[in-house]
């Protein structure tokens, strides 16, 4: 009986498991690996997105489903002293270039157009599709940006034009709207990282930045050898955390949330999961980064005969739409300090003009009828 | 499994390692003869087999692949891969191809997709310098060039093109998407088909050309990746970018044609040629003079084999030797080439490696010899209003003239000044007998300008043309403006005449790198030289002039508002001081006795 007892208890387990099993959001992985800087000074840049493409390649997510954008050639161009190597230790140690790599967007294609097209979808016909962002609604999206950005709500594409918080909390709409994720990491390494996430108000989406409002974001170490920084702090941190992932690592996103603490990256580093409706514990890290298939292999057979709730069907019903809310009323990290700036002088100044002129020319007598 | 098998065998075999001994240069060679048919009826198992079903003719693909490594006299190495496969299939007839053996099924998509009957690609980083250097095998322009042949059966050309730009972007991850019109052209008598058939109507030709491409491993990967065995196996496996990029020059081409499939010529084969040449530099790869030079050591996943050669001959040694020699002319120069076939397993000897050393035995090396044709492109003047382009072009041959066919393509911007063309040899004028010219539309094509030369013997012909730098919209311009624009090379094709008779049989079983242009004539060879590109600055504007202008504005309306209020609301009043203690008391004592106040 006993027995019987335990492999009945085995039996419900495996179906609970089963029940798990098909709860799962999501069936595909994509990565939006973006690098918005020009000219050889900003090597760093070039080097942290292909220390990110190189993590995510290696946890598997294939070359078809990641859109690499390089905004200028640094392995190849002539002041390389190693050319086609990009390092990002210095000594030369690991070169994250490779031997096998896909550029799908480079040079002059990195524009905001080009970004925002990719984003929603809506390309030209004839774009190729290693060009494109074949998503469906159950495709869990890694988008990293990295950049200059030397103010706050924007970042810099090419020295030339600018992407606003504004413009990408609206693609990320669009994006739901179209259901083209299921769920959506944004990870930015830039100055002034978080005023990047603010805007953000579509559901399913978790961001993380190098640096808050006010910080700048530093790099980390130069190699004389090349005569540039290799990488930026926080995405050398975070290449050394994923370094330690492999495919079974049940990592979750509240250990990416602890990479780079302030006492490494000078900056403060600075997360958002408002808008994210799974638990951050519960979320893997190779459900973003890594292109893991579930498979389960058993000896036994499960009869299926009752129908499976999976888990998200709950989810489902809960999921709803955001509404559009004022940026006050958003959640953040820190509270955000609002400063009272004093009227503008020039607009105070130019209205007291026109009255003083106004009453110059009329008599001061109707002032006192004023005060 | 059997399939994936025998593919795979052929690029496993050992390859053909060929080196000359000859008075003046050398070159060695490395081959891979690989002839294989399938009968593709075999291989069906019985229970698919049904009688409705037409049997499948045999596909014969084959496969070839070959190593082309000669010193050069400035003591650098040149290496030409050339990887060739050949499909036998009949996608004009409407069946669609759906078997795909040692052709990449990529590509067989593609051209079958937009009818296209020759496709030229090729990305170069470096320029090829003909005086040091010689003659290239297969000559290729800085940057990406791309000339494509349509069949006749293409109705809407232009479309078809912008769609195969942009297809072929994704394939090769280069930024193809950007030929345009504003760089495409068609030019009316250069570019003429490489391959088989009598079609030459201009319309269904166009050329473009990216100067400012730049070609690194991304580009190596996809193309890699179109070889049968792709990296893994075969000559392949040689290319590594680390070592293909640290080089003065670096070129990968593809080119694809119709050729006849043998001497008889009744049928006609699609030819896919993947080459790849390199000029490995001689300070950069780490020897500084001319002494013992190892190539680099490579090792194989099938084979370890490090080649380093030294040779035996006059100017060098090469070790081993084998007996296998072969002579063949190659742009109308005779050669005699060491062969070293490497599906023979007698060229391995005890080890499964081959090593070659190459030695240079004196330090100075004879004459070169003189290529033939060579051309040089400079622009002149001074400011940024007007230019002057200088194409030279010169015929070192001591007695013959012959003509060559000069292709110009300049991007709009630069405005030609034609009536200012001139063409002089020897200081006179030289008349072209053959000019066909294109006039540039603002945004929307360039300037097309081809003309046919009759080159003097031994002497320099100067083509000059006037220009006019034009202003773009701000939005034109790129986001380095001040780098330059470049201008892509100029073409010069032309047939030279040759000391040495040829073979016109261009079906015989032949070295690959001597079998790409076809001969027709004993006494002369095709030859095309590219120029180089130029770069040129536009006039650019100060792009931080806007908030210049901001802080200039404002600084002045700040300056000019507060002068205003102050001359307005200013009032002047008198204050008298306020009095001292002393006088203080004393005032309150006076008013109490009523006393005027001090």
């Amino acid at each position: 009986i006993r027995f019987t007892l335990l492999f009945n208890h085995y039996c419900l387990l495996i179906l609970a498991k089963a029940g798990q099993f098909f709860s799962s959001g999501h069936t595909n992985n994509w990565a939006v690996l973006v690098c918005t800087s020009r000219f050889w000074f900003n090597y760093r840049h070039v080097a942290n997105t292909l220390s990110v493409y190189r993590s995510v390649k290696r946890l598997g997510i294939p070359d078809s489903h990641i859109v690499l954008m390089l905004a200028d050639d640094m392995a190849c161009n002539h002041r390389n002293p190693k050319p086609a190597t990009v390092f990002s230790h210095k000594n030369m140690e690991l070169n994250v270039y490779g031997d096998d790599v896909e550029v799908d967007y480079r040079g002059y294609e990195v524009t905001v157009e080009n970004f925002l097209r990719v984003l929603t979808g809506r390309l030209p016909p004839s774009t190729p599709r290693s060009k494109r962002l074949l998503s469906d609604d159950h495709s869990n999206i890694l988008i990293y940006l990295t950049g200059t950005s030397r103010w706050n709500g924007f970042l810099k594409f090419q020295d030339s034009e600018e992407i606003s918080n504004v413009e990408l909390a609206d693609a990320f709409e669009q994006m739901w709207t179209k259901r083209r994720y299921n769920e959506l990491l944004f990870i930015i390494d830039t100055c002034q990282g978080a005023s990047m996430y603010e805007r953000f108000y579509s559901p399913n989406l978790m961001a993380l930045a190098s640096s808050q409002v006010g910080e700048d974001s530093l790099s980390h170490q130069p190699d004389l050898a090349i005569g540039v920084h290799l990488m930026d702090r926080y995405t050398f941190y975070l290449l050394e955390f994923l370094e330690d992932i492999h495919p079974a690592s049940t990592a979750n996103m509240n250990d990416l949330f602890k990479v780079c603490p302030k006492s490494q990256c000078v900056s403060t580093p600075g997360h958002r999961t408002d808008l994210f409706l799974r638990d951050p514990g519960n979320v893997l890290i190779t459900d973003f980064f890594g292109s893991v298939r579930k498979v389960e292999i058993t000896m036994e057979t499960i009869n299926l005969t009752a129908p499976m709730v999976p888990v998200s069907e709950l989810k489902t019903e809960s999921q709803s739409y955001v509404d559009q809310l004022p940026v006050a009323e958003i959640i953040h990290q820190k509270p955000k300090q609002r400063d009272w700036h004093p009227p503008d002088g020039f607009i105070l100044g130019l209205w007291t003009l026109i009255l003083l002129v106004f009453f110059k020319t009329y008599g001061a007598k109707h002032l006192k009828h004023i005060f | 499994l059997w399939k994936f098998m025998s593919a795979f065998q052929q690029c496993l075999s050992p390859w053909k390692f060929q080196h000359p001994l000859s008075q003046q240069q050398f070159a060695e060679e490395e081959r891979q003869w690989e002839a294989t048919e399938v009968k593709e009826a075999d291989r069906v198992p019985d229970t698919m087999q049904t009688p409705d079903v037409p049997p499948l003719t045999p596909a014969k693909d084959q496969f070839q692949e070959e190593l082309v490594i000669r010193p050069l006299h400035s003591g650098d190495i040149y290496a030409s891969f050339q990887f060739r496969t050949m499909w036998d299939t009949d996608f004009l007839r409407g069946s669609k191809v759906s078997h795909y053996r040692l052709f990449p099924k990529s590509l067989g998509q593609v051209i079958s997709k937009f009818s296209v009957r020759e496709l030229h690609i090729s990305f170069t980083q470096g320029y090829w310098r003909t005086m040091q250097w010689g003659q290239p095998f297969l000559p290729s322009p800085p940057g990406a060039e791309l000339w494509v042949w349509f069949q006749d059966t293409v109705t809407d050309v232009d479309g078809a093109w912008k769609e195969l730009t942009n297809v072929l972007s994704g394939i090769f991850c280069a930024s193809l998407n950007f030929i345009d019109s504003t760089n495409t052209v068609q030019p009316s008598a250069s570019f003429k088909p490489l391959g088989l058939g009598n079609v030459t109507d201009q319309r269904f030709l166009r050329y473009a050309v990216l100067p400012r491409e730049i070609v690194c491993t991304e580009n190596l990967t996809p193309w890699k990746k179109l070889l049968p065995c792709g990296s893994k196996a075969g000559l392949a496996v040689l290319m590594k970018s680390e070592k293909l990029f640290h080089s003065s020059f670096h070129s990968q081409a593809l080119h694809f044609r119709p050729v006849c499939q043998d001497w008889k010529c009744k049928s006609t084969v699609w030819e896919l040629r993947q080459t790849l040449n390199v000029v490995f530099d001689l300070h950069t790869s780490g020897q500084g003079k001319r002494g013992e030079r190892s190539l680099k050591c490579y090792s194989m996943v099938i084979m370890q084999a490090c080649v380093v050669f030294p040779l035996q001959g006059e100017l060098f040694e090469l070790s081993p030797t084998t007996p296998l020699l072969s002579q063949a002319v190659v742009l109308g120069d005779r050669r005699t080439y060491s062969v070293y076939d490497l599906t023979n397993q007698a060229t391995f000897g005890q080890t499964r490696s081959l090593n070659m050393l190459l030695r240079w035995r004196a330090a100075e090396s004879g004459d070169m010899l003189r290529p033939l044709l060579h051309g040089e492109r400079y622009v002149a003047g001074y400011g940024l209003q007007t230019g002057e382009i200088h194409t030279l072009m010169y015929n070192n041959h001591p007695y013959r003239a012959f003509p060559v066919l000069l292709l110009d393509t300049v991007p709009w911007y630069l405005r030609l000044y034609i009536h200012t063309l001139t063409v002089t040899s020897k200081g006179r004028d030289n008349k072209p007998s053959y000019i066909h010219y294109q006039p540039s539309k603002d945004r929307l094509r360039p300037h097309l300008l081809e003309m046919l030369v009759q080159l003097p013997p031994n002497s320099v012909t100067e083509v000059t043309m006037q220009f006019e730098r034009a202003l773009l919209k701000w939005t034109e311009y790129t986001p380095d403006p001040n780098h330059g624009f470049y201008v892509g090379s100029s073409v010069i094709s032309a047939l030279v005449p040759s000391v040495v008779a040829m073979d016109t049989n261009s079906t015989r079983e032949c070295p690959l790198f001597s079998s790409f242009f076809p001969c027709k004539e004993e006494s002369s060879y095709f030859m095309r030289v590219y120029t180089e590109p130029l770069l040129v600055n536009l006039p650019t504007p100060d792009f931080s002039m806007p908030y210049n202008v901001i802080c200039l504005t404002c600084t002045v309306v700040a300056v000019g508002y507060g002068s205003l209020y102050n001359l307005l609301t200013r009032t002047f009043q008198v204050e008298e001081p306020s009095p001292g203690l002393a006088k203080r008391l004393a005032n309150i004592i006076r008013r109490l006795r009523g006393v005027p106040l001090l």
